[in-house]
């Protein structure tokens, strides 16, 4: 793991603050968005926070994939789950993420649904390959980076023509997020916060490439750099995010340049356009009914698509009112502002879906960096 | 008239219901395998229980083991059933002496395996010099276990004048930690259906009490114990909770191995929540701490050990961490399963 060592250098990382600190001009502001979740677990796994100067915030974004799914959602997958002869295949983390009342697929599994964690959509093919009586779904969720994996076993059911496998869709597209942040009227509605920058996705960036970011610097007038998931990738993007804002420039950059083409994989892309289309709109928790945000299965794979083989309902359902996920998910309130945090919402009992996935703003702030908050008061 | 039986077939045949039921073969089970694997002066005598005399303050303890797959690399559930029992006597100060093993086979369940799980268990406790005296064996149908769990028990005396327990530590007293964390979790994780992935690393599994018997001569201990599931993070987090205070511990002196810490990257696991076999923690009085360090270094299953951070004032009792960053960051209570991150 020499390769990875290089990129958590503690050295090279306390040079970097330094740097950050002295470029920071004082009477300017610097906060930026880290999108994905997985810069969210780096910043706060290898306590970054520590290193930055006080003008210079991180501002948890939407990018985890279990913390936007809407309770809906959630529920229409642990009502699928009780249907007698189907077995759901989801990841680990949707487990526990609360839907309506108190229930949850670790629920559902302990009152007797067949739930399968698997690591992979292809474990969830290969059970429907080896089950052929049961009706095998696999619960998708997560961004452009989950997505062309979904794609492949779905091309791969039909070429094996499997009748019992199918997706319970939930991919959503980055883009479409970070656009609502900084401009739907919904969001306005609901309070957002300035964002002077963004740490672009770095696993979704290697798929789309860099090119889709243009359009955000351009027409928000928000520079944007495009960062790996080590903690010195995170560390040198904000210090070329500084330099951004201090030049008054808003362009796309691209530090993880060891993994991220400008034009992304082409081939992930190819066959995620064969087998998905643009839903209309698709519900994120925290950002409501984003346009054009979230995927569905073509026609000519409609076949593989749970919500049509079992006619499944669309639920909207309200999250807890007192449960702050939505506006933590914007970046205008902090985990530790909820009412909620540490309190009745825990990652042994979550209320949100902060809580839940390592990723989330809450789960993280929760596991790593509470302990600053009795030194704030 | 004799009525002739078949000898157990050990290379190919199956514990089937009749290998529990009290029968002649369950008798042929115990003797032909059990007894052959154990073999002991105890066992010998054919009693459902042993006597033997002890004295003095003894300790106690039992656990279950459900390990899967349960050959590892480094060790298998047997070798761990004797290991993991003989440690939780040995986090106490104590001298292990007796163990008793029970058995719950899945109907089914290969006649060879069950001997290499008996014979690993055998050698563990030759080795260890702890001997498993009595036992049962139980044989559920098809489907109602997993091929085989193991609980045991053990018995152990404590040397006059040692007395350690969690909620004895102090601020100021300094954590040891006798070497690598992270490799058992891995070694079994290697191997799990479904995320097999190649790698070196072998289970640490081993019985600390010759260890333990080299620290408490030394003196200075608080508390003990080894930090098995929810790894180095639980066992922190328990001594914070049981003595009311915090820890400040330091990444960079916390050893792994960098085939660990690969394996751990690419399943998106934090190594200090990775279970070990055949390591401790012990909370030692802040004069005595180089002291025992010596002591550990000095033994074969000590080598790495270091001082990874110290007991400090904490209301919220916080387990904190610089990280090789230089920030700071809580070390929490393992919450759930620990599983991939999927992006």
């Amino acid at each position: 793991m020499k390769h990875a060592e290089e990129y958590r250098d503690g050295r090279l990382a306390r040079g970097l603050a330094r740097q950050i600190a002295a470029d920071a001009r004082f009477e300017n502001r610097y906060h930026f968005m880290e999108f994905c979740g997985g810069h969210t677990h780096a910043i706060s796994r290898y306590g970054l926070e520590d290193l930055l100067p006080p003008n210079v915030r991180m501002i948890h974004g939407p990018g985890c994939p279990v913390c936007v799914l809407p309770v809906g959602r959630m529920d229409m997958a642990i009502g699928l789950a009780g249907r007698d002869g189907l077995t759901l295949c989801t990841y680990g983390d949707l487990m526990r993420v609360p839907g309506s009342g108190g229930a949850s697929l670790i629920k559902a599994k302990a009152a007797g649904a067949d739930i399968r964690m698997v690591y992979s959509v292809l474990d969830a093919l290969a059970i429907a390959e080896a089950e052929p009586e049961r009706q095998v779904v696999f619960f998708a969720i997560g961004f452009e980076t989950t997505t062309p994996p979904t794609a492949l076993a779905v091309k791969l059911a039909a070429a094996k023509r499997l009748s019992n496998f199918s997706i319970f869709c939930n991919h959503v597209l980055t883009p479409a997020a970070i656009q609502s942040i900084l401009e739907s009227p919904d969001v306005r509605a609901l309070g957002r916060v300035t964002i002077d920058g963004f740490i672009g996705p770095a696993h979704v960036s290697t798929v789309i490439g860099s090119a889709p970011y243009t359009f955000f610097a351009e027409e928000f007038a928000k520079p944007v750099v495009i960062a790996g998931f080590e903690p010195l990738d995170v560390m040198q993007a904000i210090l070329m995010l500084v330099h951004q804002v201090n030049d008054g420039r808003a362009e796309v950059e691209n530090q993880y340049v060891r993994a991220v083409k400008p034009e992304g994989n082409e081939r992930a892309k190819s066959d995620v356009a064969d087998v998905f289309e643009l839903r209309k709109s698709f519900e994120w928790r925290g950002l409501g009914l984003v346009p054009y945000s979230g995927l569905r299965l073509k026609n000519g794979y409609g076949a593989f698509d749970a919500e049509r083989r079992f006619a499944m309902e669309d639920i909207r359902a309200a999250d807890n009112p007192a449960c702050e996920c939505g506006a933590i998910l914007r970046g205008v309130k902090k985990p530790q502002d909820c009412k909620l945090f540490g309190t009745v919402c825990t990652p042994e009992a979550p209320m949100g879906s902060c809580m839940v996935s390592a990723e989330g703003a809450c789960a993280a702030h929760w596991t790593y960096g509470r302990f600053r908050d009795g030194r704030a008061a | 008239m004799t009525v002739k039986q078949r000898k157990l077939d050990i290379k190919g045949g199956r514990v089937d219901l009749s290998h529990g039921s009290g029968g002649r073969a369950m008798n042929q089970l115990i003797a032909g395998l059990f007894h052959e694997a154990f073999g002991n002066e105890w066992l010998a005598k054919g009693n459902d229980q042993s006597a033997f005399a002890a004295s003095g303050r003894l300790v106690m303890s039992t656990d279950g083991y459900v390990v899967s797959p349960i050959f590892f690399p480094g060790g298998d559930i047997g070798s761990l059933a004797v290991h993991g029992t003989i440690n939780d006597l040995a986090m106490a100060g104590a001298r292990p002496l007796y163990l008793s093993a029970g058995f719950i086979i899945e109907e089914g369940f290969a006649l060879a395996d069950l001997k290499r799980v008996a014979d690993s268990m055998g050698a563990a406790a030759r080795q260890a010099n702890v001997p498993i005296i009595t036992g049962d064996t139980k044989v559920v149908e098809r489907g109602k276990a997993d091929d085989l769990f193991i609980t045991t028990t053990g018995v152990g005396a404590v040397p006059d004048g040692v007395d350690l327990s969690a909620d004895k530590i102090r601020p100021g007293d300094r954590v040891l930690l006798s070497g690598t964390i992270g490799d058992h979790g891995v070694a079994v994780m290697s191997k799990r259906k479904n995320l097999s992935f190649e790698t070196d690393i072998e289970s640490d599994s081993a019985a600390l009490h010759g260890l333990v018997a080299a620290m408490v001569a030394v003196g200075g201990l608080r508390a003990m114990r080894d930090p098995t599931r929810g790894g180095l993070a639980a066992t922190l987090n328990e001594f914070a909770q049981a003595s009311d205070i915090g820890f400040t511990i330091a990444e960079d002196s916390i050893p792994i191995r960098p085939a660990v810490a690969a394996a751990c990257d690419l399943l998106g696991l934090d190594p200090l929540y990775v279970a070990n076999e055949g390591k401790l923690v012990a909370i030692v009085e802040p004069a005595k701490a180089a002291a025992v360090l010596a002591a550990m270094r000095a033994h074969p299953l000590g080598r790495a050990a270091v001082i990874i951070g110290e007991a400090t004032v904490d209301a919220h009792r916080f387990v904190q961490m610089t990280t090789s960053f230089g920030g700071g960051r809580v070390v929490d209570w393992l919450s759930g399963e620990q599983l991939p991150r999927i992006c």
